[in-house]
């Protein structure tokens, strides 16, 4: 048995031995430890360094509002967690603590030097000392800072750990499981309501877990939990949560939780989720998140051995550890003199008691003066003595002229502190509740709720433990309680304690987490931050991850006794989601990996996959890039296949194209209004190529749309396009144009698209396609019929992305690979190749078909990319026409749509590389415009390429240059068109 | 494809068609089409092996064995303005059932699915993590989901993933 | 993340919406007859109110329909919701 344990008592399982390393070396704990109290037993204070001035540091509290005592824990090299609250770390048989911010070790830190050259390192340095040279930021200041002020490191691998979510629904949320929570819950079950009752530690109840001497409905304060525990476990409609911590308040009651559910466990079950993060809608939440002992602010108080007095009494009461041998009390209240008591008869000595009142009293007061304990009243503490631990504490004395004169030096190991209670109103301002002062309480309390929601218990400032069980049952429906307990009279001290006016130089810190002392906010106020907001963020105090849980106050009564004003007006800084740092991975959830997005395929997809094709993310879409044959690269592969697509026969895998059926009697008449073609002219089993603007007058989408029937129309939008275009048409329909009977469907993934292009399609499919002619004469360019392929139905497309011959065959998506089958089969008599993404878009752009949203980018108009042609001039409106004829949408310096082609060399341009009109510019060059598009095109044997250059159509033939990194490049300035001219190929 | 479990599983192919139309379209539906049409948002009705989801105030999806022949049903619409759309191939149905099969669905799914809140016969579209399903419930211990065919593989690892943790 | 009035689904979590701007700008009928201010003041100028606000929603993975909703901007809650056609309550 450790040297601190007692003999007795304590929720701890004695029985059973835990042993775990910290910093290496091996201790033994109990199951039912957590890394502190095991860790305390041994007698081990010295946790960790601090963040600015690496002063040694130890445990202040018991709970999660822990500011100093932060570890890593390592499982191996990727499950490897910095900056964990020893307080809150369960032990387990192997675990592997490590302390941080320490160098090389530490007992012995080199950064301590920092505290000696403290004064260098006032509130606010780095803003006044690294401000010049700005260059030294990146090498120097920033490094340097970051290993010297960086609290814990990053695990070096991924996270191998499954990270479970959950959306869950109840009608009443309780958050914290103290008398308060249990009271409630135990109420709620009462009701038909379903429950989810959540708590941060691992065992529920809350303060009941750390009290020796009550008794609540003539059950001790453990049974009565017990059993309360063993009721709500027992209803079905009783969701119970420990180890859960509700993080974050979301509008409209929606509560974050993040369950750890293997953190504890030695063996790590497979597949089990690490953790839950659960998404809970409440109808009413219940908050119990209790109250947080506030330390008292004196010159050093951040020595390892330093404690919260409520803490000491946890770490005796609940794991059945003395955290010392012999103890001093400063306390601003009562309450605190049980911690002195009930340690005292654990066998600890308690030297002294210092209570900072004038007249303290009561029936505490009075124990301890049986006791024997010797109290000094208008006590203060002048300072105290130790290095990695305290080992003694200057005494003094307020007079009653309010002059402090020192009184005595007293030995001890344990110094505890008491400064009242700040109740733990974080989650209640989250959700955007307003808080109000309350004077007698000295605390912010939730004033008016922003949600249906309610506080309960000690986080209202309800502190006696009848009037907190009656609080919280009273949420859903009264209930008394028989309780016997001390009763204590709240108060607490804000604020520095009395101090005598030349006390210079020693810390007295306020925030322990980021060592924020009292001078530190007192230079706040002197450099003109009058605002808590201004000097939080100069002093950075509240801003660790604790979130102030321990700071906050006594910052704002430093800050308001200097500048003279009362608390209420210097105002409460906002609490901010996390409560305590949640895990990334909890959030990411199951979105890693392959379930990051979907990945979405096409029925062909298998068969290029078979096929050795490299595929590409367009959208959430994998499409084939390229067919790579033997040891092709792409440029090879791409150059093989445009050959054979202008040579012979191409197939290429278009099924990821946007599809919309417009249906109904307006249907012409809604393509009408919103394209800026003519479709009343559009003969059934004919199609056109579409351009749909936005109502500014720049292209959004562009497609072939095809007349199936009088009333039917079959759009293709872009692969992007799909669900926005049709986004953008239901918006029309259902709000603008209300009196049109159209009707509209996304067939995108009805329909595989197999488009098979080059002078010998028509070739290939004769033999296969049954029920259409498809000789010119009968089927040609823009045409479209229903015919079969195999037996199966199918909508045949003659269309052309390519400039070819070509037709685009429809076929329902459970018969796409099959028809795929067929129609490569047929092919190999006439030399069908494979052809990927990449192809395609040299193919299209010999031809100068834009790719929306390559070559145009939302300031494109139809004029701009030379497809005016398109638009049916003698319709009296459609989406985006009035702002076409705003002057500057016709100005004749816009950017337009033109071919580039080099000029003595070969070399193509880079896609995105500026134009510009003279060679050897002084930077910054005047820019005229940008390449959008460019390839290599094997067919023509050059580099080709699209641009957007300013009154480009006037400048064909002028010669323009392209700065790249390699130099210069000249270029000439062509139509936009490259191969067939004519544009007969197409109409073979 | 899927894993070989007891809670998940693809439907056989089927016919589905999105009918939308004024009130009097799915009046005159009626008459080809035997579980008629939810008033009711959210509901589902059947008969005979057919079954009509209310999928929006004008939108019905319209289910029934593959390969169904529905001339009739066009033939009744035939001087209503409607509109009619065969969608068999563009989803696939899934079925999520045994007694956690409204947990593993909360994995992914923002609704209240108790069956006090999602009743049998309930049916909408939603999302499911990153894919969009329309979710009906069939049993209490049963929803069938009917997932875009490019979204199945995504649906089906998700559950599967969720299960297992 | 917001609870919705979908006015044709009942409450239905943000996630399923998609928000469509400010509420009650109808495109003109003859958007020939509007100067350029006048489209300019169509297309472009919004309004940004502090508190009560009337805004247009698609309850795109649900019922697909469009609809309007009323909105405090300053506290994201809900006071009502309404079809499209309707006038603001």
């Amino acid at each position: 048995m450790s040297a601190f344990r007692t003999q007795t008592g304590g929720r701890i399982d004695r029985t059973r031995k835990v042993h775990f390393t910290f910093d290496g070396k091996t201790y033994e704990g109990l199951q039912g430890d957590t890394l502190a109290s095991a860790l305390l037993a041994n007698g081990v204070h010295l946790l960790g360094r601090s963040f600015k001035y690496h002063r040694p540091r130890g445990i202040l509290a018991a709970g999660s509002e822990e500011p100093n005592a932060l570890v890593a824990v390592r499982r191996d090299e990727a499950r490897y967690t910095p900056n964990l609250r020893a307080t809150q770390v369960e032990i387990y048989d192997g675990l592997q603590a490590q302390s941080q911010n320490r160098w090389p070790s530490l007992r012995w830190d080199v950064g301590r030097i920092n505290d000696l050259l403290s004064r260098f390192f006032p509130a606010g340095f780095y803003y006044k000392t690294f401000m010049w040279p700005k260059s030294a930021w990146k090498s120097l200041y920033e490094p340097v800072i970051r290993r010297a002020a960086g609290i814990g490191k990053s695990p070096t691998l991924p996270d191998p750990d499954r990270y479970a979510q959950r959306y869950a629904h109840c009608e009443v949320l309780i958050v914290g499981a103290g008398p308060a929570g249990i009271a409630a819950a135990l109420q709620a079950a009462k009701t038909d309501a379903r429950v989810i009752f959540c708590d941060e530690q691992s065992e529920m109840g809350g303060s009941l877990l750390s009290e020796s001497a009550v008794s609540i409905d003539g059950l001790s304060a453990a049974d009565w939990v017990a059993q309360s525990l063993v009721a709500l476990a027992r209803n079905p409609r009783v969701t119970l949560l420990p180890r859960t911590t509700a993080f974050g308040y979301f509008p409209h009651n929606l509560i974050g939780l993040n369950e750890r559910v293997t953190e504890h466990l030695a063996q790590l079950p497979e597949h089990c989720a690490r953790e839950r993060l659960w998404q809970v809608r409440a109808g009413t939440v219940l908050l119990a998140t209790g109250a947080i002992e506030r330390p008292l602010v004196f010159a050093g108080n951040d020595r390892p051995g330093v404690m919260l007095a409520a803490a000491a009494r946890t770490y005796l009461n609940r794991y059945g550890v003395r955290t010392g041998s012999r103890a001093v009390l400063v306390t601003a209240n009562d309450a605190a003199y049980q911690a002195a008591l009930d340690l005292g008869a654990a066998g600890v000595s308690i030297a002294a008691i210092v209570d900072v009142r004038k007249n303290p009293g009561g029936e505490l007061h009075a124990a301890a003066h049986r006791a024997g304990i010797e109290i000094f009243a208008a006590g203060t503490v002048l300072g105290t003595r130790g290095s990695l631990r305290i080992s003694g504490v200057q005494i003094g004395q307020v007079d009653g002229s309010g002059a402090v004169h020192f009184k005595r030096s007293i030995a001890c190991d344990l110094l505890l502190m008491s400064g009242g209670h700040t109740p733990s109103v974080h989650l209640f301002s989250q959700s955007r509740g307003t808080l109000s002062w309350n004077e007698a309480l000295e605390s912010f309390l939730p004033g008016t709720p922003a949600e249906n929601q309610r506080s309960i218990g000690a986080c209202r400032g309800v502190y006696a433990l009848s009037a907190v069980l009656e609080d919280g049952a009273a949420a859903i429906a009264p209930q008394r309680f028989t309780v016997t307990a001390t009763v204590t009279s709240p108060s607490g001290w804000l604020g520095a304690l009395p101090r005598p006016v030349d006390s210079h130089g020693a810390k007295a810190f306020v925030d322990w987490q980021h060592d924020v002392t009292v001078k530190d906010i007192q230079l706040a106020t002197r450099e003109g931050f009058h605002s808590i907001e201004h000097i939080k963020r100069f002093t950075t105090t509240g801003m660790a991850t604790d979130q102030g849980k321990t700071s906050n106050l006594n910052a704002l009564a430093i800050a308001s006794d200097r500048l003279q004003k009362p608390i209420p007006e210097i105002g409460l800084t906002t609490f901010r989601m996390p409560f305590t740092p949640t895990t990334f991975g909890s959030f990411a959830g199951l979105s890693r990996g392959d379930l990051f997005d979907p990945v979405r395929r096409t029925p062909v997809h298998p068969w290029a996959a078979q096929r050795g094709a490299v595929f590409e993310d367009v959208s959430l879409w994998k499409r084939a890039r390229y067919f790579p044959v033997g040891d092709e690269d792409m440029h090879a592969a791409v150059n093989r296949e445009c050959v054979a697509v202008r040579s012979g026969c191409g197939i290429f895998d278009a099924s990821t194209l946007g599809k919309i059926e417009i249906v109904g009697p307006d249907a012409a008449t809604f393509l009408n209004r919103l394209y800026v073609n003519n479709w009343s002219t559009l003969a059934v089993g004919r199609s056109r190529y579409g351009i749909l603007l936005r109502d500014d007058g720049f292209i959004y989408d562009d497609g072939v749309i095809a007349r199936t029937a009088t009333d039917r129309f079959h759009v293709t939008t872009t692969t992007g396009g799909a669900a926005r275009v049709l986004g953008m048409m239901e918006d029309y329909r259902q709000t603008e144009w209300t009196d049109l009977k159209v009707w509209l469907t996304s067939t995108t993934e009805q329909w595989s698209v197999i488009a098979v292009q080059g002078p010998n399609s028509r070739r290939v499919l004769e033999g296969l396609v049954t029920g259409v002619d498809l000789s010119a004469a009968a089927m040609p360019h823009m045409s479209v019929a229903r015919g079969a392929i195999g037996g199966v139905p199918v909508l045949l497309f003659r269309v052309s992305f390519t400039g070819e011959l070509g037709f685009e065959v429809n076929v329902p998506s459970t018969h796409g690979q099959a028809v795929w089958e067929q129609i490569f089969a047929a092919g190999q008599a006439h030399g069908i190749t494979p052809y990927g993404t990449e192809a395609m878009h040299v193919l299209r752009a010999e031809k100068g078909y834009i790719i929306v949203g390559q070559d145009t980018d939302g300031t494109v108009t139809p004029d701009d990319a030379g497809l005016s042609w398109a638009i049916g001039k003698a319709k009296p409106d459609f989406v985006g026409k009035r702002s076409l004829q705003r002057p500057s949408m016709q100005a004749p310096e816009r950017k337009q749509l033109v071919g580039l082609i080099n000029v003595g060399s070969n070399v193509p341009l880079n896609e995105g590389a500026q134009v510009v009109e003279t060679r050897a510019q002084a930077v910054p060059m005047t820019m005229i415009g940008h390449v959008t598009s460019s390839y290599y095109s094997a067919v023509l044997g050059k580099p080709i390429a699209l641009a957007l250059i300013a009154g480009g159509r006037a400048r064909m033939g002028q010669r323009l240059y392209i700065p790249m990194p390699g130099g210069e490049l000249e270029v000439q300035v062509t139509a936009p068109v490259f191969y067939d001219l004519e544009g007969a190929r197409i109409h073979a | 494809m899927l894993e070989s479990n007891d809670w998940l599983r693809e439907l056989p192919p089927a016919t589905r068609l999105i009918l939308q139309g004024a009130p009097d379209a799915f009046t005159a539906a009626a008459r080809a089409w035997s579980p008629g049409f939810s008033a009711t948002a959210c509901r589902a009705t059947g008969s005979g092996g057919r079954n009509s989801l209310w999928l929006g105030p004008d939108e019905y999806l319209l289910m029934a064995p593959a390969n169904a022949d529905y001339s009739d049903l066009q033939a009744a619409l035939h001087d209503v303005p409607h509109s009619l759309v065969d969608v068999s191939h563009r989803q696939v149905g899934l079925e999520v059932s045994g007694a956690h099969c409204a947990e593993r669905l909360s994995g992914g799914c923002p609704l209240d699915l108790d069956l006090s809140r999602f009743p049998i016969g309930m049916c909408t579209r939603t999302v499911l993590a990153k894919a969009d399903v329309v979710l009906w419930r069939t049993r209490s211990d049963a929803f069938h989901l009917e997932v875009w065919r490019s979204f199945v593989d995504y649906t089906t690892q998700l559950l599967l993933e969720i299960a297992r943790c | 993340m917001l609870i919705i009035d979908c006015p044709y689904c009942g409450k239905r979590p943000e996630i399923e919406f998609s928000y469509g701007g400010q509420a009650h700008i109808a495109r003109p009928v003859q958007p020939a007859d509007y100067d350029d201010e006048q489209w300019t003041g169509f297309l472009y100028m919004r309004s940004n109110e502090r508190g009560m606000r009337a805004e247009r929603w698609r309850h795109v993975r649900g019922c697909g329909r469009f609809f309007n909703a009323l909105r405090d901007t300053t506290t994201d809650q809900f006071h009502g919701s309404y079809k499209v056609g309707e006038p603001r309550p």
